[in-house]
C-alpha cells in the first residue's frame, strides 16, 4: 500500500556535521533517510531502516525510512541534499526559490537500493 | 614628482581671504606650494572660477543603514545606471549609490571629501569597509555616542573623567573623527517602543536626560581636546513645534568653551528641527528665531539639511522618528537596533511640492541659511539622503545664488507653503565667495581640517581644487543659474592630492582617498574606571566578544591619525 | 597553543567565543562550539591538489594550479553566460573579487541565499525589515517566535547565547525571563522546548500569519474558526499575548522562505512585525545559514546595489529575481559554463537544475569533494576561511568580524585563485580585441 504525503526537506545537525564530508557514509547516513511518523510508517508496513521509494511529479529516490513522531500524519521529510534534491520542485514561481517543502508525493515500500551520492550525481550528466 | 600649474584662476579661497582673484596655483607631490618649474603641467583656467574640493561635513555614505537602503530598494538602485569604463566600475543608484557611485559622483562636483555622519562602533568595520571601496574622496566617521550605556552610565555616576575616556575609547574602537549624538537618549528608550519628549525627560531605566547627555558629552569633548565639537540631531527631530526643543538645546551648550578655533556645538541638519505649530494640519516655519539665535551667539554652528523635491531614502539613528514616518506615509520601514548603542531607521520617501508639508520644509532649509547673515555659520548640506541626494547640491547652490530661482521653484510649490514661511520675502542672493564657505572652507573649519591642509588652497594644502566651467566676472549667477548650476555639477577638473581625477565632467582617474581618524588620549584614572565598566558589559551584555570588537588596522588601509587628548 | 576568542565559520551565529588548541600547525581540540562547529574546524578529507577532465564521467588528473587556472580563465572568456554560484562559505574580500569577475566576463553572480534566504530580500523590496543585533535581543526579548526554523538542528548554539536561555540586562532571569513560541508543521527538536508549539498545515503559513494581524488590529471577529489548522482561541491567545509583550521577537527560516507563498510569507510577516511596533517593541530576523552568506548580501548591495543574482551581460548591474537567479536560469538552459565557488549547487539544487550543469563546462573552487566534484570539469582546491585564512564575514544580524587564523596551509586562497583566473581573463580578453 501507498501513502499519500506531503514532502518537506530541510536542515538537520548530522547533515551540517558532514556538509564537508559529502563523499563519507556519514553523510550518507545524515543525509539519506526519509522520516514519517511511527502511524504512517506501520500503514506502508515498513520498518526503520526499511528502504522506502519517494515519487513526486519532479522524480523518485530510494532512501531507508526512520520514526519521527514529531511528523503529523501525511508529512515526510527528507534531510535538504542530494537525496531530497531528486523529488523537488525547480519551478521557483518567478521568484528565484525552487519548491523545497510542500511537495506532493506517494511513499512506498520498496526492495530496491538506496543510491549512493555519486550514483545520483552521475544519473544527472 | 609631479608639478602642476593652474594658471588664470579666478579663486575663491575664503580660508585664505582670497575673494576671486586672478592668480596661479601651484602644485607639487599632491600640496599647494609656492611656485613649480616650468616644466609643470599647465592647466590654463581662462579665468574659471576655482574653489578649494568641496567638503562635505553631514553625509550618509557608507556602513549598514546605507546598504539597508540598497537592499530594500532596488528601484533606486536601477536608476542612474552607468555601465564601466576603462577607468571606472559599473554605477547604479540615485539616492544611495553603489560605493563607486557615490565616491564618483561627488568627485564630478568637485568635491574631495566626506564627513559619514553615522557610525555606530559595533557596526564600524561595515562602514570602513564600505569607506574603503569609495574611491577618491577623503573620508572620516563621527561616531554615535547619544544613547549608549557606557556613556549614560558614566554620566549618571557623574564621572567626566570616565566618560571622556570611553570617548577616547570609542573613538579608537570605531577608527572615528568626533562625537555625533543623535536623538539624545532616544535610541535608547526605543529600544522597548518608547522615545523621550525632551531635553528634561529621563532616559528610562537609566535615568539621565538629554540634557546631561548633550552636555556632559560636550564637555567631555572639549577635555579630549578634539579637532571637531560634538555634532547633533536633536531630540524630537520631525515634529511640529520642535523649535523649541531646538532653542532650548542650543542653549545647553552656551558656556561650553571651545579650545580649538571652532563652534563648539554644531547642531545638524536643522531644517528638520526648526518647525512651529502643534500639528501636520498648523506647521510653519520658525527659522527666524533660529537664524536670530545664530545671529546673535558665536558659539555654534549648524548645517542646512536641505530639501530637494522627489525621491529620497531617509535614514537616521532616530529610530522613533522612522517608524513614525513610515507609519505616516505607509512607507517601507527598516530598522536597526544596536545592542547598548543606539538604534537606527531607513524610510524611502518622495518629497512632493504639492504637499505644503513638503513645500514648508523646503522653505526652512533655505530661510536658515538667507536669514543668518555669517555664512560661516550655516553650512550647505542636504543631510544626503535625508533631504534628498547630495547630486542636488548645485540646484541647491542656485538657489541660494538666485531669487528667481527660487521664484521659478516657488511656482510648483503649494500656495499654502507661504503663508506659513518666509521665504518668498527674501532677497537675499548669496555671492561665488559665500557659496565657497557653504560649501567648503565653513565645512572643514567646522570639522577641525583647516591644519590638516583641507577647504583651502594655502601653501602646505593638499592640493585638493576645482576647476568649473564659468567665469565669475562675465555671470550673473543671479540670471544665469542653469548655466551656474551646469557648471557646478560637472566640474572641468576635479584635482584630488595634484592627480586630476575628472576631466569635462568625466572620471579619469580613481585614486583610493585617506580615512581620517582621532587617536586620543584621556585621563588615566578614567580610563581605568572605565575599562572596569566595560569588561563587565562585554562579560555580560554584548553579544561579540571585546576582543573581536574594535575594527582592525586591516579596514582602514589609507589612514591619517590625528593624535590629541587630555592634558 | 590555545587560540581564544575564535570565531565559527559554520553558521549564520557566527560565535566569537571559541577557544582552539593547535599543535604542530595542526588543530587538535575545539571548545565552546556546537558539534557541527567542532566537527567543521577540525576539519575533514579535503582535495589534495588541482583536477581537470573533459569528461565528466572520466577520472580526474591531478594538474597544476597555473593549468587549472588558466583553463578557466579560458572557458570563462568564452562563455556567452557564465554563471558564478556559491559565495557563502567565503570571506568578503574574495566575493568583492567574484563581483569583479563577474564585470569582467558579463555574467551573473549569484549567491546561496537564493535557495536560501533570497525570497527574505524579495520581502525586504517590498516591506521592509524591522531589526536588530543579536545583543539587542538577547538583553530585551520577553517573547521569542521561531517561526519555520529549527535552531536546535541548524544553529545550535542559538538558543544559548542570543535567543532563549541567556541571561541580559531586562532579561536576567533567562529562559525564565522568555516566552518561546515555535510556529512548525512539525514538532521539532525546538519545538520541543517551547512553552508553545502551534501545528501549521503545510503551505497555510501565510494565512495564519494574516489571522494574528487581524488579531493585532483588533479584529479577531473576522477570524474564521480555524486558519492552517490553528484553531481561532489559540490565534487570539497568541496575538494578544504579542501585543502585550515588551519587545517581542520573530525568528524565521526555509519553512516561510521555502513553502507555499515564498516571498509573500515575509512580506506579511514583516507586516504582522511593523504592526506589532504600534504596542511594544518587535523585531524580526531571518536566520541565515552559512557563516558569511550575509556577508555576500552586503557586499554585492554595496559594489552593485543589489544584494544578490546580479547579471552583469548588460555591462551594468541587472537584478530581477524569477530571471536572474541560478535555478531560472538553468531551467532555462540559458547558462553554458558555470563557476561554483565556496557553496555546493551540486547538493543544494534541485536535480533538474543541476542535469543543466551536468551539459555545460563547470569549475569548482572549494576545499573538499562534494556533489558538485561530481558534476566538476575543473576542481581548484583552496584555503578553509576562518581556519587556514583570515577575512571578514557578517553575522546573521549583519555584525561583521574579522575571522581569524588558526595554521599555515599552502593551498591558495579563493581571492587568489580569482585574482589569477582575472588576469588570464584580461589578457585573453585583450589578445582578441
Amino acid at each position: 500500500m501507498n501513502l499519500n504525503a506531503t514532502f518537506i526537506s530541510g536542515r538537520t545537525v548530522n547533515q551540517g556535521c558532514n556538509l564537508e564530508n559529502k563523499t563519507s557514509k556519514a553523510y550518507f547516513d545524515a543525509a539519506a533517510y526519509c522520516e514519517m511518523n511511527s502511524g504512517d510508517a506501520s500503514s506502508l508496513g515498513v520498518e526503520p531502516g526499511n528502504n522506502v521509494k519517494v515519487t513526486t511529479d519532479h522524480g523518485s529516490v530510494v532512501v531507508p525510512m526512520a520514526i519521527c513522531d514529531g511528523n503529523p500524519d501525511g508529512l515526510v521529510f527528507i534531510p535538504m541534499g542530494p537525496w531530497a534534491n531528486a523529488v523537488v520542485d525547480p519551478d521557483t514561481k518567478g521568484c528565484g526559490m525552487p519548491g523545497f517543502k510542500g511537495i506532493p508525493a506517494v511513499v512506498e515500500p520498496t526492495d530496491e537500493k538506496a543510491p549512493t551520492m555519486p550514483e545520483l550525481m552521475a544519473r544527472l550528466k | 614628482m609631479s608639478e602642476m600649474r593652474i594658471k588664470n584662476a579666478t579663486v575663491y579661497d575664503p580660508i585664505n581671504g582670497i575673494n576671486g582673484d586672478l592668480m596661479d596655483i601651484a602644485v607639487k607631490d599632491g600640496k599647494i606650494v609656492d611656485s613649480v618649474g616650468g616644466s609643470a603641467q599647465t592647466i590654463d583656467a581662462g579665468g574659471r572660477l576655482v574653489y578649494p574640493g568641496g567638503v562635505d561635513a553631514h553625509t550618509h555614505i557608507a556602513g549598514s543603514k546605507v546598504n539597508v537602503g540598497r537592499i530594500m530598494r532596488p528601484d533606486d538602485s536601477r536608476l542612474n545606471n552607468k555601465p564601466r569604463t576603462k577607468v571606472t566600475r559599473p554605477r547604479t543608484g540615485y539616492t544611495v549609490p553603489n560605493v563607486y557611485s557615490m565616491g564618483y559622483g561627488y568627485a564630478e562636483m568637485g568635491y574631495t571629501t566626506a564627513f559619514e555622519a553615522a557610525v555606530p562602533i559595533l557596526k564600524a568595520r561595515h562602514t570602513h569597509e564600505e569607506l574603503e571601496e569609495i574611491p577618491i574622496l577623503d573620508k572620516a566617521g563621527l561616531t554615535l555616542f547619544g544613547s549608549n550605556w557606557m556613556v549614560m552610565d558614566a554620566i549618571r555616576e557623574d564621572d567626566l573623567d570616565r566618560l571622556a575616556a570611553y570617548v577616547a575609547w570609542g573613538l579608537l574602537a570605531s577608527r572615528g573623527w568626533g562625537i555625533k549624538i543623535v536623538n539624545p537618549g532616544g535610541g535608547e528608550a526605543w529600544g522597548f517602543g518608547k522615545n523621550v519628549s525632551g531635553l528634561d525627560d529621563p532616559v528610562p531605566n537609566f535615568e539621565v536626560t538629554p540634557r546631561q547627555i548633550v552636555r556632559q558629552l560636550a564637555e567631555a569633548n572639549e577635555k579630549l581636546n578634539l579637532p571637531h565639537s560634538i555634532h547633533l540631531h536633536c531630540n524630537n527631530l520631525g515634529k511640529p513645534g520642535n523649535y523649541e526643543t531646538t532653542l532650548a538645546t542650543f542653549d545647553v551648550c552656551k558656556d561650553i568653551k571651545s579650545k580649538r578655533d571652532r563652534q563648539s556645538l554644531h547642531v545638524t541638519h536643522v531644517q528638520f528641527n526648526a518647525w512651529g505649530g502643534n500639528h501636520w494640519g498648523d506647521i510653519e516655519s520658525k527659522s527666524e528665531p533660529i537664524a536670530d539665535y545664530l545671529n546673535k551667539n558665536d558659539f555654534l554652528t549648524i548645517d542646512m539639511g536641505q530639501l530637494v523635491f522627489g525621491s529620497a531614502t531617509t535614514m537616521t539613528a532616530d529610530g522613533p522618528v522612522q517608524y513614525a514616518n513610515a507609519r505616516l506615509l505607509k512607507a517601507r520601514w527598516s530598522n536597526g537596533d544596536v545592542e547598548l548603542e543606539d538604534s537606527s531607521g531607513v524610510t524611502p520617501l518622495e518629497y512632493h511640492p504639492q504637499s505644503y508639508i513638503h513645500g514648508i520644509m523646503w522653505a526652512i532649509g533655505l530661510e536658515l541659511a538667507l536669514l543668518t547673515k555669517d555664512p560661516w555659520k550655516v553650512l550647505m548640506t542636504t543631510d544626503h539622503p535625508n533631504g534628498g541626494p547630495y547630486v542636488n547640491y548645485p540646484m541647491v547652490m542656485t538657489m541660494l545664488m538666485s531669487k528667481k530661482r527660487r521664484e521659478k521653484e516657488m511656482e510648483k510649490i503649494a500656495e499654502l507653503t507661504f503663508d506659513r514661511t518666509s521665504i518668498a520675502g527674501i532677497d537675499r542672493e548669496l555671492d561665488w565667495y559665500d557659496i565657497a564657505i557653504k560649501t567648503r572652507a565653513a565645512h572643514a573649519k567646522v570639522q577641525g581640517i583647516i591644519e590638516l591642509g583641507k577647504g583651502h588652497l594655502g601653501v602646505g594644502a593638499d592640493a585638493d581644487i576645482a576647476i568649473y566651467d564659468i567665469k565669475p566676472d562675465e555671470t550673473d549667477a543671479t540670471v544665469e543659474f542653469d548655466k551656474v548650476e551646469a557648471a557646478f555639477r560637472h566640474a572641468a577638473y576635479t584635482i584630488k592630492g595634484g592627480e586630476i581625477v575628472v576631466k569635462d565632467g568625466e572620471i579619469t582617474a580613481t585614486p583610493k582617498g585617506r580615512t581620517y581618524w582621532v587617536k586620543a588620549t584621556a585621563p588615566a584614572d578614567g580610563h581605568e574606571r572605565m575599562m572596569e565598566d566595560l569588561k563587565m558589559k562585554f562579560k555580560k551584555y554584548y553579544s561579540v566578544n571585546m576582543a573581536n570588537y574594535m575594527v582592525q588596522d586591516e579596514y582602514v588601509e589609507h589612514p591619517y591619525v590625528f593624535e590629541t587628548g587630555y592634558q | 597553543m590555545i587560540i581564544k576568542d575564535v570565531l565559527c565559520p559554520f553558521c549564520g551565529c557566527l560565535c566569537d567565543d571559541l577557544a582552539v588548541e593547535v599543535e604542530n600547525n595542526k588543530v587538535v581540540d575545539v571548545k565552546h562550539a556546537c558539534k557541527i562547529g567542532a566537527s567543521k574546524i577540525m576539519g575533514h578529507d579535503r582535495i589534495k591538489a588541482p583536477m581537470m577532465r573533459d569528461d565528466k564521467n572520466g577520472e580526474f588528473r591531478e594538474v597544476s594550479y597555473d593549468e587549472a587556472i588558466n583553463e578557466s580563465a579560458k572557458i570563462l572568456a568564452n562563455s556567452k553566460r557564465p554563471l558564478l554560484y556559491g559565495w557563502a562559505s567565503g570571506v568578503c574580500e574574495m566575493m568583492k573579487k567574484g563581483v569583479l569577475l563577474n564585470e569582467e566576463v558579463g555574467g551573473i553572480i549569484d549567491n546561496t541565499a537564493s535557495v536560501c534566504h533570497g525570497p527574505s530580500a524579495l520581502g525586504v523590496h517590498e516591506k521592509g525589515l524591522p531589526t536588530g543585533t543579536l545583543g539587542q535581543f538577547a538583553n530585551r526579548s520577553d517573547l521569542v517566535v521561531f517561526w519555520g526554523c529549527n535552531p536546535v538542528q541548524a544553529h545550535p548554539r542559538h538558543m544559548s547565547r542570543y535567543s532563549v536561555f541567556n541571561k541580559g540586562f531586562f532579561t536576567a532571569k533567562g529562559r525564565k525571563s522568555r516566552k518561546v513560541v515555535v510556529f512548525d508543521v512539525r514538532k521539532t527538536d525546538t519545538a520541543e522546548m517551547a512553552d508553545e508549539y502551534v501545528q501549521v498545515n503545510p503551505g497555510e503559513d501565510y494565512l495564519v500569519i494574516s489571522a494574528l494581524r487581524a488579531v493585532v488590529a483588533d479584529k479577531a471577529d473576522v477570524v474564521p474558526d480555524s486558519v492552517g489548522g490553528v484553531p481561532k482561541e489559540k490565534l487570539v491567545e497568541l496575538g494578544e499575548a504579542m501585543k502585550g509583550a515588551k519587545y517581542g521577537m520573530v525568528y524565521f527560516g526555509m519553512g516561510l522562505t521555502q513553502s507555499r507563498g515564498k516571498y509573500k510569507n515575509i512580506d506579511n510577516a514583516v507586516s504582522l512585525i511593523t504592526e506589532l511596533n504600534a504596542h511594544g517593541k518587535h523585531s524580526i530576523l531571518p536566520m541565515r545559514g552559512h557563516y558569511n552568506v550575509t556577508g555576500f548580501g552586503q557586499v554585492c548591495a554595496w559594489e552593485t546595489g543589489f544584494a544578490n543574482a546580479v547579471d552583469m551581460s548588460r555591462g551594468i548591474p541587472y537584478y530581477n529575481p524569477g530571471e536572474t537567479c541560478s535555478n531560472d536560469l538553468l531551467m532555462r538552459e540559458e547558462i553554458d559554463a558555470a563557476m561554483v565557488i565556496a557553496g555546493d549547487a551540486g547538493a543544494h539544487f534541485p536535480a533538474q537544475s543541476i542535469a543543466r550543469m551536468g551539459k555545460v563546462p563547470v569549475i569548482q573552487v572549494d576545499p573538499f569533494h562534494n556533489p558538485t566534484t561530481e558534476m566538476a570539469n575543473i576542481v581548484i582546491p583552496t584555503k578553509v576561511s576562518g581556519v587556514e585564512l583570515e577575512g571578514t564575514a557578517y553575522r546573521m544580524d549583519a555584525v561583521s568580524l574579522r575571522m581569524r587564523k588558526l595554521v599555515d596551509v599552502d593551498f591558495p586562497s579563493d581571492e587568489e585563485v580569482l585574482d589569477k583566473i582575472i588576469a588570464k581573463i584580461r589578457e585573453i580578453k585583450g589578445a582578441s580585441s
